[in-house]
């Protein structure tokens, strides 16, 4: 599988994550939510660059909590809250936003 | 929603039409070779396979003297037809356990029994239910075995007392030995080798991820509660699914596990080197993944020098450790005597509520009213305090020392007879919702009555992975995802914390 971006095909896994987290740039994330016909807002993209930023730290996505806190901070305590983030991203945005921002899907009891 | 037909509930469970072939399509995802490799299992299906699975089917026989019973002692009475989640939400079936378990015990059948070694040579293995290893077969096997979570509700109703569970784990045993795979099992127990949980939350992220939970109730509380992490020299280790870090509702019962230890005045740390109280080998019924799992816990027992070991809210890991950790990582003749070992937090919780430890403002789950979901692993496979039914009574215990408001779901679906979640043993994957979603409904059905007939908002459960696979299914159901609980999230909100740091 693959999804293309710029007329260049990036492979992706069997369930569309980024195979190579390092081939991601912000139209990677674009053209994964065009597909999934959701238009990426400020609010999306704050979520997304979190996302990122935290990886680049610790090598996997944030908690849930850590997430809702960092977001409640840059957008207002209102959405500091899963329900605002699954309103954002309706496939949960454990899943979905990792997915945009080219991290690997989260594994295990979740 | 979804691309499948939703099942309609109904107010009276039907044993429904067979519909013939209607979950033929469900296939996990398969383990590709760098998810294999660390397992010890080959990167793709071996050559000459067909004789590999005979090997391994013989080699299982003979080290589990149970799987060899289970094949042989089936009368085909179809006691077990019409009791699996999964057949009365598909109607296919081949999610009849016993014919699901059929698939496996057709090839056992003409190739170690005499009756079926006879036919089979006069090229009529049919003539006595037997049958020879296919391409078709293995699908077939690697299709409607991932459509069993090993919840083993219908060995309860089996009068041989068949563990259709195990026949499912050797079936996946036997798939993996000839390289077959299913992805999110394997890639999963190798982050627990790699790393140390499911998750693949390494050390720092824990730190990060616990001391935002201290500061979160800090500012909810006032009271500086702990989440030790890799103490060394404390009395417990708590071991629990890293979920409970990760996700919601999860974490609210982490907190309530703190709050308890806080409560009760106890030295206790989690360890990042066993931060995972789950355990996949299990469902891939591979002994010696098992093991290297379960190992974890003992190193990191020993390590920080601790005196008991508790488990949290992980029903497949209550299993293990009740029922198999001496054997896999024992003797524990280093822990205290005094304690069990191992413990759950819900012994541990009631314990401190009997001896008088623990203060409640039940009214602050009065906007609740509640019903429990028996985790199945916990119901069928373990036990918790000295008498029988513990398992059944402890964690309803705590939840009324904490809830004003509580009824138990129809009595058919609880206790021993409990409805798996339909995401356990391993199914709990994206690519497998469509059976998520259908296994699930005999459980949606008895909490749509409790909710119609007795008001009930919530259900709580102990287990990680009943609370992702409700979160996730029950809104295919008219439900909304926070309907499910932790139990120890009701405690947490009901706890009165008396003790302040100085106490400590």
């Amino acid at each position: 599988m693959g999804i293309e971006v710029n007329g260049k095909v990036l492979e992706t896994d069997e369930e569309g994550y980024l195979a190579n987290l390092n081939e991601w740039t912000p139209e990677v994330a674009t053209a994964m939510a065009k597909e999934e016909d959701v238009d990426l807002t400020e609010n999306h993209w704050e979520v997304i660059n979190f996302l990122r930023e935290y990886y680049e730290e610790y090598q996997i996505a944030p908690a849930v909590r850590v997430l809702t806190k960092a977001i409640g901070k840059k957008l207002g305590p209102d959405k500091g809250n899963s329900k605002y983030l699954y309103e954002l991203f309706p496939y949960g945005p454990g899943k979905q936003a990792c997915k945009y921002a080219g991290l690997p899907k989260p594994t295990g009891c979740v | 929603m979804a691309d499948f037909e939703v099942p309609e509930l109904q107010e009276i469970p039907v044993i429904p039409k067979l519909k013939e072939g209607a979950m033929a399509h469900s296939s996990p995802f398969i383990s590709k070779e760098q998810f294999q490799i660390p397992l010890g299992y080959p990167g793709e299906l071996v050559e000459n396979w067909e004789e590999k699975v005979y090997e391994k089917m013989d080699d299982l026989r003979k080290r589990y003297r149970s799987f060899q019973v289970y094949l042989d002692a089936c009368v085909k009475c179809g006691a077990c037809t019409d009791k699996c989640h999964y057949y009365l939400g598909t109607s296919d079936p081949k999610n009849m356990p016993v014919a699901r378990q059929d698939l496996l015990r057709k090839v056992y059948r003409g190739k170690f029994t005499a009756a079926g070694k006879f036919w089979t040579k006069l090229g009529m293995p049919w003539m006595v239910g037997a049958a020879e290893m296919t391409k078709e077969l293995l699908d077939e096997w690697y299709s409607y075995f991932h459509q069993c979570s090993q919840c083993r509700r219908c060995s309860v109703y089996c009068p041989y007392g068949i563990d259709t569970a195990e026949i499912s784990m050797a079936a996946r045993e036997i798939m993996d030995s000839v390289g077959v795979g299913q992805k999110y099992c394997n890639e999963i127990i190798g982050k627990v080798f790699k790393i140390g949980n499911n998750l693949g939350l390494p050390q720092p992220a824990l730190v990060d991820t616990l001391e935002g939970l201290e500061e979160e109730v800090q500012e909810d509380t006032g009271v500086a509660v702990k989440f030790p992490l890799d103490v060394k020299g404390a009395d417990i280790l708590l071991v629990t699914p890293s979920a409970d870090f990760f996700a919601e509702p999860h974490v609210d019962g982490l907190i309530g596990y703190a709050k308890v230890f806080h409560e009760t005045g106890a030295s206790w740390t989690m360890s990042s080197h066993a931060s995972e109280a789950g355990n996949f080998g299990m469902f891939i019924g591979s002994y010696e993944n098992m093991r290297r799992v379960s190992r974890r816990i003992r190193e990191a027992a020993i390590e920080l020098g601790v005196k008991r070991i508790v488990f949290g809210e992980c029903g497949h890991a209550w299993r293990i450790a009740y029922s198999f950790l001496n054997t896999l990582a024992g003797p524990w003749d280093f822990l205290d005597p005094n304690y069990p070992v191992p413990q759950h937090i819900c012994e541990y919780t009631y314990d401190a509520i009997q001896a008088g430890k623990l203060k409640f403002d039940k009214s602050q789950n009065d906007w609740r009213t509640m019903t429990f979901h028996d985790s199945c692993n916990v119901a069928r496979a373990s036990r918790m305090g000295p008498k029988p039914g513990g398992q059944f009574e402890i964690p309803r215990a705590v939840i009324k020392a904490v809830c004003n408001n509580f009824h138990d779901m129809p009595a058919e679906t609880i206790g021993e007879a409990t409805f798996c979640c339909g995401g356990g043993g391993g199914l709990l994957t994206d690519d497998l919702m469509e059976i998520r979603v259908k296994g699930a409904k005999p459980r949606a059905e008895a909490l749509k009555s409790v909710v119609e007939e007795q008001g009930v908002t919530h259900m709580a459960a102990i287990c990680a992975i009943c609370k992702s696979q409700f979160t996730k299914v029950l809104p295919y159901y008219g439900f909304t995802m926070d309907q499910i609980v932790s139990v120890h999230q009701l405690v947490g909100d009901a706890i009165v914390l008396t003790k302040s740091d100085s106490d400590e």
